[in-house]
């Protein structure tokens, strides 16, 4: 019997959609109850979103001013009192959940699953190693409490159209302070979220400066649709680092994905590789970027994105 | 202050990895093996940290079977006063790995350890997070700046919201993102340099701690291929095609 507890996300008071798709994957466990746990300094509104959520059982919060940000110290004894009884403990696969669901495992003496991106049964999953180039099956010990982070992309959100009973819990855990939240530098939120964007376009080396990534973002305006980087661009510093895509970056699932000046290094396909279909537009018609393309085209980025949106209308 | 960096041997980051016609594993046998990236800058952190006077001796550790002393003498060609060598042949998983550390912590005493955040085999990204709880520690993940000013480490972490600092009281755990850094190249003369400096070698057997190995991998196989898709003459083409598709 599969007990699972989820992890929610959140941040300013909103719960991220990486909770909703950790939903999808305890339903591909067949679990028997799926409750999500809110850790928050104000937990209600968050929670109200999560009991939302169709398949959840029950909502569990925890309100505590330590717990404004989400610090994984702090969050990860919490978890740990609140996990007893549970079969399954699941968190989404982003920077969140990556540094806080390993704190977890090792308080609770077990190994983790990261990056699950399919069920095979309650104990055995697919997960990705060598930045994708190879999917191993593996196998969890079903006498121990199992600790997985799921990634994302491999999941839908489940939909709204749940009205699951929301749970205050009080826990007796001990709380460091020896690790204290000083500042978040956030993007600008104006432009769709880029892990949950329906349509993503992104700027490589090619787009050859900051000044110039002015063309990507128009593109995007344009599309309404988020903006993502390849790695070389973040490193060049023609944008910040949460817009990359990637392996070591943000893995992601549009349904359009338009990569423009970028050769499709194997970290930067790993990213994408489940989205829906892929545009690319380069002028080296021998990138590797091509070869994963549903529809490409070969030529200069500077001239056919202006052609783009001219047709766009 | 003394700084422990781990740093393990991978197949390189260059290498196209290929996956065993039988399911068995990837192929590995006369691969080039390098240290994993994210350690390289791990350990160039300790070093820029050693050089502005922070910390005094920069200890890296590998995990790893006997033949991996060319590895380690690297890491000491880098800069690294001393090395120790766990050995086992077998490939550990993060919870053994953070266990066989927190060994090796109890006996340095260091302030500060430097993991990468991931190793590129197996992309786990646990060891440091799994070390830091097992040592009842702060732990700073996915660093992109670490700045050390007397018992505590401001350290600016790259998150998907993000830019997040935190601020850690020492000694703390702190893993590596890709841009804290760009490593040096090791000269030639610090190669010769390295032949003499200290190369602990323990046997993990030897240390004491239970296996944290308990997943089993049943089987390894090749990712799904994207197939190769139709070319479009000019933008009026693309967007006819995406128009195709419903996507406009």
């Amino acid at each position: 019997m599969s007990k699972i507890l989820i992890i929610a996300e959140h941040l300013n008071g909103k719960l991220n959609s990486s909770t909703a798709r950790c939903v999808s994957c305890a339903q591909a466990i067949k679990a028997d109850a799926i409750d999500v746990l809110v850790l928050a300094d104000a937990p209600d509104a968050i929670a109200a979103e999560a009991a939302k959520i169709a398949g959840v059982t029950k909502v569990l919060t925890v309100a505590n001013a330590a717990n404004q940000h989400a610090l994984a110290a702090v969050y990860a004894p919490q978890i740990v009192a609140a996990a007893a009884g549970y079969s399954h403990v699941l968190a989404p696969s982003t920077t969140f959940g990556k540094d806080l669901a390993p704190r977890v495992a090792a308080l609770l003496g077990v190994a983790q699953v990261s990056d699950v991106i399919s069920v095979i049964d309650a104990h055995t999953f697919t997960r990705p190693i060598y930045a994708g180039n190879a999917i191993i099956t593996v196998q969890a010990p079903a006498d121990q409490v199992l600790v997985a982070t799921v990634r994302t992309a491999s999941w839908a959100a489940a939909a709204d159209g749940g009205s699951a009973p929301v749970e205050a819990l009080s826990l007796s855990a001990e709380l460091p302070t020896h690790t204290r939240f000083v500042e978040l530098a956030q993007g600008s939120s104006e432009r769709p979220d880029l892990q949950s964007a329906g349509r993503v376009v992104s700027g490589g080396r090619g787009v050859g400066s900051a000044e110039n990534f002015a063309i990507i973002f128009k593109l995007a305006d344009k599309l309404g649709a988020a903006v993502g980087a390849s790695r070389a661009a973040v490193d060049a510093g023609y944008v910040p680092s949460d817009l990359q895509v990637g392996q070591t970056g943000k893995i992601i699932a549009p349904e359009l994905y338009m990569a423009i000046g970028i050769s499709g290094a194997i970290q930067h396909l790993t990213g994408i590789k489940d989205a829906g279909t892929i545009v690319a537009i380069n002028k080296d018609g021998e990138a590797p970027i091509f070869e994963v393309a549903d529809i490409g085209l070969v030529g200069d980025l500077f001239k056919i994105i202006p052609e783009l949106e001219a047709a766009l209308g | 202050m003394k700084i422990l960096v781990g740093y393990k041997r991978v197949v390189d980051y260059n290498v196209r990895i290929q996956v065993k016609p039988d399911g068995s594993g990837v192929e590995t046998s006369g691969v080039k093996l390098s240290a994993n990236p994210f350690d390289d800058i791990a350990l160039e952190e300790a070093l820029r940290l050693r050089e502005k006077g922070i910390a005094s001796e920069v200890v890296v550790a590998t995990i790893a079977p006997a033949d991996a002393q060319a590895h380690l003498r690297n890491g000491l060609a880098m800069g690294a006063n001393r090395a120790i060598h766990l050995v086992t042949n077998d490939a550990i998983q993060p919870l053994t790995a953070a266990r066989a550390f927190l060994k090796l912590i109890e006996k340095e005493q260091p302030q500060i350890v430097i993991l990468g955040k991931q190793a590129i085999d197996d992309d786990c990204n646990q060891t440091g997070q799994m070390l830091a709880a097992l040592w009842n520690r702060p732990q700073a993940t996915f660093a992109s700046k670490v700045e050390v000013n007397g018992g505590a480490a401001k350290v600016t972490r790259e998150v998907d919201a993000g830019l997040e600092t935190i601020e850690v009281d020492l000694p703390a755990v702190i893993t590596t993102d890709l841009r804290l850094n760009e490593p040096r190249f090791i000269k030639l003369p610090d190669i010769m340099k390295a032949k003499s400096k200290p190369l602990e070698t323990l046997q993990l057997a030897d240390l004491g701690i239970a296996s944290g190995d308990t997943l089993k991998t049943m089987n390894y196989a090749a990712p799904a291929k994207r197939s190769k898709g139709v070319m479009v003459k000019d933008a009026a083409e693309l967007v006819a095609a995406l128009k195709t598709k419903g996507l406009l």
